[in-house]
């Protein structure tokens, strides 16, 4: 009986939220999927059944493989399990092929591998210490953390209804950040070397993982102002950390290397081709753009200023259309959107290590806001890499939102300020995934489930956080309330309408830019709190 | 209550769970001429839009009663009438007479889904909510996980074909145990107007009230609350059956298709005494029908006897509970034309005593579960049903520590030892007993589940799997129904010795 009692772990919390949340895993197994499962499953096929050599070259699917050369062997792997399951979906000419067992095969495999996701969260509760309140298990940090990651929303939607295997890259991730917490720079390095050559998206963050090691590992001390001692500059650690990220690389391009495919995979990795948005906008920056651009070149149709022959036919709502035309303002090119968001990122990313000589800010200030919370600051630079690669970046996903999400979540149990911008930030990112799962039976999962994300995130920190400010004010109330309506107005009520069939394309559009403006005010008082924190340290130091 | 929160972010997962297992198939998914109480209720709505009132219990050209004839009190048939009219404004092919038979789509699958969900969401969770927060004794936390673990009860979420009644009955126990006695029999009379198997619990209500109504003073207080709840039973009645008392022929042809003595001592494979012992002896057909019928009759009665004598004698809202338990236990397994899913009727009671006996309601309600495996096997609901079970006992486990909590007064039968022990001093590994029986039980049910799903029966008894499952079953069963009488009887007796030391 003890034994059983171990083994089911009685009282071991952490064990049943993630047991639980891989039973509702496996109860969403027969919901809706999308491309994205074909996609893998060709992929399965090609590197089943395929040499290397045409791995980046097949493409008698539209699916082509476009994710870096890891990912492919982690395909490649899958696809000797998948063989007993059900052989015909390893075959390359068998398109939309989907049987129930090649179903199960694929569910559970993004189910198993969450498994790193778990441990991942598990070694980041270790390392985090939140604001300690209540003796009550609910109230405690570790425990809202480990909810508020493993039943994240996004993620459940996006992996185990959409179809994605972001469940585990996220956890090599999280694992990442909790080896660099831990002071284990070279494993951390590793981990996230590993994981941009599984998918390339998480080059977003990877200034903030470079700054940071340049900062925190390669100098092995500070001057006792907490500036940087030029001389104690390690070259050993630099070249350990510089072979690590060799050698990862080398094993994933080299083969291609060798076979002279480099250029080839590029092109793959890296599609210029496609346009500044979505079909769906993503709620970002260019959503607020091409609204402006909507209204304006609406008003100036009716004043006018403008001659409707010279507009553009394509609209971009139409959901077809790579390339679009601003009609007013200046259209946007790739190179334009990556200057914003270098812009954006370097700014930060010289905050973060604290070298005041580019900022003109007294030395002393930073080490008493940075020096104590190093890897905070790290993760709140992260942070910011990812959103502000997610407000300007070209051809943004909405579900590149999470890799905002998911580091934001490590610091919301620290400081009611940043559980403030989390909150904001969760709740309009999450409810633009929304238009991911269109189809009826799915819609009261989606709703359902952030319901409950929702509810649970906004009260459990405000438990947390009780003593101190209240954690929104009305302003921000009443926009995150508005979300509700919205979700009426574009679900139940807009397809009862006789503009369902003339402007098809205005729910999304709603939703888009309502969300962007929720995500840009997130994404600007992050920025702000970064500096405001500096400005605090000044003070206090004064 | 600051941790309301809690019990929302509860309330949501039993919804999701909910709807997630709906998106499975369904009883008689695709399988003409008969499909399967899906569409048995699809076509009740059919009829009852269709036909007037008069013809809705009759056999006639546009209701053949062979084919999913309404066989439910009327309440039911007026819920269908309700339904019908929403599904007439999506959709009027979906209840057209004759030619709706065996209609299935997606849209419709989510139609009748989302009734099922509707009325949970109004009937069954808001009681179960209001039960947990009236639960005197225990701390909000607890409250909260015994909403949960009452939520997640797979039984009621597998077999998710309006079990409206249950909902009504548990709003019954509700008014009764918050001392609203007249909100509680009305309750618990529209819940019999529901379905007829509500009867299974009958008698303990009427039991309690009585009991109450002697422990007043037949005289004085007790007498005026008696003349009120019959009214209330009475009006309630009346109200629900107005339209079939305008003939004398109407009211028997609904009592004759609510009662079908004719359909044998049980059906398919039922998890109790008569299908278990049919094993050995083939009793449904030596015996004549009325014999039958008596045997029955007798045995039900004498098993319920003691457990409803007891409650008259000492009516309290602890015994009252129990005796739901072991009343409803007693019908499913010595009862007439038992069907496998009444077993859920015995189930909700023991979703109530979950916090006071938790380590043998847990163990009962994975039993229940696994005595309709075939049935659930049959609608191919094999993956929700292990997921399903297996997050309930997870919450079990997690949120009352049930392996910590075995001890003999744990399991409430710390005055039965005792009294054993008087004539055998040695009687003192009961807990230990029930412990090992646990474990053995469990093995039996992982191995046998195990063996239906993954082994082809031998031709010679094609039913081998099915018939095991019924009589594992039936003996978990039969120990339960001795345990909780042992609980009721002791309880008593020891309420008396406090009684006399007092």
């Amino acid at each position: 009986m003890a034994a059983l009692t171990i083994a089911t772990g009685t009282g071991n919390w952490f064990s049943a939220l993630a047991l639980g949340v891989t039973l509702l895993k496996c109860l969403l197994i027969p919901t809706y999927h999308s491309t994205d499962f074909e996609v893998h499953r060709n992929w399965l096929a090609i590197t089943h059944s395929l040499p290397i050599s045409q791995w980046y070259y097949e493409a008698t699917s539209e699916w082509t493989l476009d994710y870096p050369p890891f990912f492919a062997w982690f395909e490649y792997i899958l696809s000797h399990v998948a063989k007993y399951f059900d052989q015909e979906m390893l075959n390359v000419h068998n398109l939309n092929y989907s049987s129930s067992r090649t179903l199960l095969f694929q569910r559970f495999s993004v189910i198993f591998m969450d498994v790193l996701f778990v441990y991942a969260v598990r070694e980041c509760c270790k390392c985090i210490d939140g604001k300690k309140v209540g003796k009550e298990l609910t109230e405690k940090p570790k425990f809202i953390l480990s909810v508020l990651l493993l039943w994240n929303f996004g993620l459940l939607i996006v992996d185990h209804i959409h179809f994605q295997y972001n469940g585990f890259l996220f956890g090599l991730m999280l694992l990442s950040i909790a080896r660099l917490f831990q002071k284990r720079h070279m494993e951390g390095a590793f981990l996230f070397a590993v994981l941009l050559h599984f998918k390339h998206i998480y080059l977003y963050v990877a200034p903030a993982y470079g700054v940071y090691l340049l900062r925190s590992y390669c100098f092995t001390a500070n001057k006792p102002d907490g500036s940087i001692r030029w001389k104690s500059f390690s070259f050993v650690r630099v070249i350990s950390l510089g072979l690590v990220v060799f050698l990862v690389s080398a094993l994933s391009l080299g083969p291609f290397l060798a076979l002279n495919q480099l250029p080839q995979v590029f092109s793959r990795l890296f599609p210029f081709k496609r346009g500044l948005c979505h079909a769906y906008w993503a709620p970002n920056f260019w959503a607020l753009y091409n609204a402006l651009d909507k209204v304006l070149s609406v008003i100036g149709l009716k004043l006018k200023f403008l001659d409707p022959n010279n507009i553009p036919k394509a609209s971009m709502t139409s959901g077809l259309v790579q390339q679009f035309q601003h009609t007013v303002l200046p259209s946007v090119t790739p190179l334009a959107t990556l200057i914003c968001t270098l812009i954006a990122i370097l700014v930060q990313a010289i905050l973060l290590p604290q070298p005041p000589e580019y900022l003109g800010i007294q030395p002393s200030i930073f080490c008493l806001w940075f020096k104590p919370q190093g890897p905070r600051g790290f993760l709140r630079c992260l942070t910011l890499c990812a959103l502000s690669s997610f407000m300007f970046g070209w051809h943004v996903h909405e579900k590149a939102i999470l890799l905002a999400i998911l580091p934001m979540s490590l610091l919301s149990v620290g400081k009611a300020g940043d559980a403030s911008i989390f909150l904001i930030l969760t709740t309009t990112g999450h409810y633009s995934l929304f238009p991911l799962l269109f189809t009826a039976p799915e819609l009261p999962i989606k709703i359902l489930l952030m319901l409950l994300f929702t509810i649970y995130s906004i009260s459990s920190l405000k438990t947390l956080f009780r003593k101190e400010k209240p954690l929104f004010n009305w302003m921000e109330t009443f926009y995150l309330l508005g979300l509700g309506p919205l979700e009426v107005c574009c679900e139940f009520v807009f397809p009862f309408t006789s503009w369902k069939v003339k402007y098809p394309f205005i729910p999304l559009l709603l939703t888009s830019v309502y969300c962007a403006v929720g995500i840009t005010y997130a994404w600007f008082k992050l920025y702000v709190s970064v500096l405001i924190d500096s400005a605090i340290g000044k003070t206090k130091k004064q | 209550m600051e941790k309301w929160y809690l019990m929302t972010v509860v309330v949501l997962i039993g919804l999701t769970v909910r709807w997630t297992v709906s998106l499975n198939s369904y009883s008689g998914a695709g399988k003409p001429p008969m499909f399967g109480d899906y569409e048995a209720q699809r076509h009740w709505q059919e009829i009852t839009f269709n036909l007037p009132v008069k013809q809705w219990y009759f056999n006639s050209s546009d209701n053949n009663l062979q084919y999913w004839g309404l066989d439910y009190p009327p309440l039911t048939a007026y819920h269908s009438l309700l339904c019908a009219y929403v599904a007439k404004f999506i959709n009027p092919d979906w209840i057209a007479l004759h030619t709706s038979r065996g209609y299935e789509s997606q849209a419709h699958k989510l139609f009748m889904r989302t009734t099922v969900l509707i009325a949970d969401l109004l009937i069954y969770i808001p009681a179960v909510v209001l039960y947990c927060c009236c639960l005197k004794e225990i701390s909000t936390k607890k409250k909260i996980a015994n909403a949960l673990c009452i939520l997640l009860y797979p039984g009621l979420i597998l077999i998710d074909y309006g079990h409206f009644h249950l909902g009504f009955a548990l709003w019954g126990v509700l008014g009764i145990s918050c001392d609203c006695d007249l909100l509680g029999s009305l309750a618990f009379c529209l819940a019999i107007n529901y379905k007829q198997m509500e009867l299974y619990h009958a008698l303990p209500f009427f039991c309690f009230l009585l009991g109450k109504c002697f422990k007043k003073g037949l005289k004085g207080k007790g007498f005026v609350l008696l003349v009120k709840l019959a009214c209330i039973v009475v009006a309630s009645f009346v109200l629900c059956w107005l339209p079939f008392f305008t003939e004398r022929e109407q009211t028997l042809q609904v009592l004759r298709r609510l009662f079908p003595v004719d359909r044998g001592l049980f059906e398919d494979k039922v998890a109790n005494i008569w299908c278990s012992f049919n094993v050995f002896l083939k009793i449904k057909d030596i015996l004549p029908r009325h014999i039958q019928l008596i045997m029955s009759f007798c045995s039900t009665f004498l098993s319920l006897l003691p457990a409803c004598i007891k409650l008259i004698l000492q009516p309290s809202s602890k015994g009252f509970k129990f005796t739901l338990v072991s009343c409803a236990l007693s019908f499913f397994l010595f009862s007439f034309q038992v069907h496998e899913k009444s077993i859920l009727l015995v189930s909700l009671p023991v979703c109530l005593v979950l916090s006071e006996i938790p380590f043998m309601s847990t163990w009962f309600l994975l039993v229940s579960t696994f005595s309709m495996l075939p049935l659930l096997l049959k609608d191919e609901l094999l993956m929700p049903s292990v997921v399903t079970t297996m997050a309930f006992f997870i919450a079990c486990v997690t949120s009352f520590s049930i392996f910590e909590k075995t001890s003999e007064e744990e399991l409430q039968l710390k005055s039965f030892s005792i009294s054993v022990r008087k004539y055998l001093p040695c009687f003192t590994f009961l807990s230990r007993i029930i412990q090992y029986l646990f474990l053995i039980s469990v093995i039996t049910m992982v191995l046998l589940t195990l063996m239906t799903v993954t082994l082809d029966p031998p031709q010679k008894l094609p039913d081998l799997f099915s018939v095991l499952v019924c009589f594992v079953s039936c003996l978990n069963f039969l120990f339960f129904l001795v345990y909780f009488n042992i609980i009721i009887m002791w309880d008593s007796k020891s309420g008396r010795n406090q009684k006399k030391i007092s």
